[in-house]
């Protein structure tokens, strides 16, 4: 499958925009990204081992929470895109 | 150091700016597409995009993640690709706020905020998100050149293949 990384994650895989990655699951596909590229692990998990609650991933249009999360089984042909969450505002 | 630069044709700043003004007194926020130079960002084009955030869009804006899925898709059809975001703080400074660094996720990428005073658009800044990673990251004052119609056709022939 195809993993989308966002700009501020390229520093971490070699400057690399799209992986291809063999994967059944989401999970497996996240597993063998930061086996590949391991300083992804603390950009994209929290010291408890889950992913940061700002990390979305979305497989091809579909947020993987709204599926079967790291569990979501993948085909060939399918698109992993990690998005960053963009928010903000004046309120402090 | 210099600071670093975000260059934006006249036409997409007029259009953030009227976004905030008809977003207000919400928030606008939108996504800048376009290319990187050395450590510069060119924006071709500033994209208007829902602000999501149910509870309080008066004082916090939030993208929809799809939105930023299908931009980013977009863009790569076309050899762009995400080089910032826009917001909108009305009746407050066009300075970033403690929620905008603490929620400011995208290093390496342009913060654009304008000041929306009553309704009208005053002041427009850049900032960038600088640093080694989401353990390291502040904002940096950014230089925004908006490019007049013979910059910007400069500007084209020069990046053109």
């Amino acid at each position: 499958m195809t993993v989308h990384v966002p700009a501020p994650l390229r520093p971490f895989t070699g400057q690399q925009a799209v992986l291809e990655l063999p994967a059944r699951t989401v999970g497996e596909a996240l597993t063998e990204l930061v086996s590949r590229h391991p300083e992804l692990r603390r950009q994209l998990y929290g010291e408890d081992g889950r992913l940061r609650s700002f990390v979305n991933l979305y497989l091809n249009d579909q947020d993987i929470r709204s599926l079967q999360k790291e569990a979501t089984p993948v085909r060939e042909g399918d698109a992993l895109s990690i998005v960053p969450a963009v928010a903000g505002g004046l309120k402090e | 150091m210099r600071s670093t630069m975000l260059w934006m044709p006249h036409a997409e700043y007029v259009a953030l700016r009227e976004h905030g003004e008809a977003a207000y007194p919400h928030e606008s926020c939108g996504v800048l597409l376009g290319s990187t130079r050395g450590g510069d960002r060119v924006v071709r084009r500033a994209v208007p995009c829902r602000n999501v955030h149910a509870a309080s869009p008066d004082t916090r804006y939030q993208l929809d993640p799809l939105e930023i899925v299908r931009l980013e898709r977009e863009a790569r059809a076309v050899g762009e690709e995400l080089v910032g975001f826009y917001h909108s703080h009305p009746d407050h400074p066009a300075r970033w706020s403690a929620t905008d660094l603490a929620e400011a996720h995208w290093v390496g990428c342009s913060y654009v905020i304008t000041r929306i005073a009553r309704g009208r658009a005053e002041e427009t800044s850049a900032f960038l998100l600088e640093g080694r990673d989401e353990d390291d990251k502040r904002f940096a004052d950014e230089d925004l050149r908006v490019l007049d119609a013979a910059e910007e056709a400069a500007e084209l022939e020069a990046i053109s293949p």
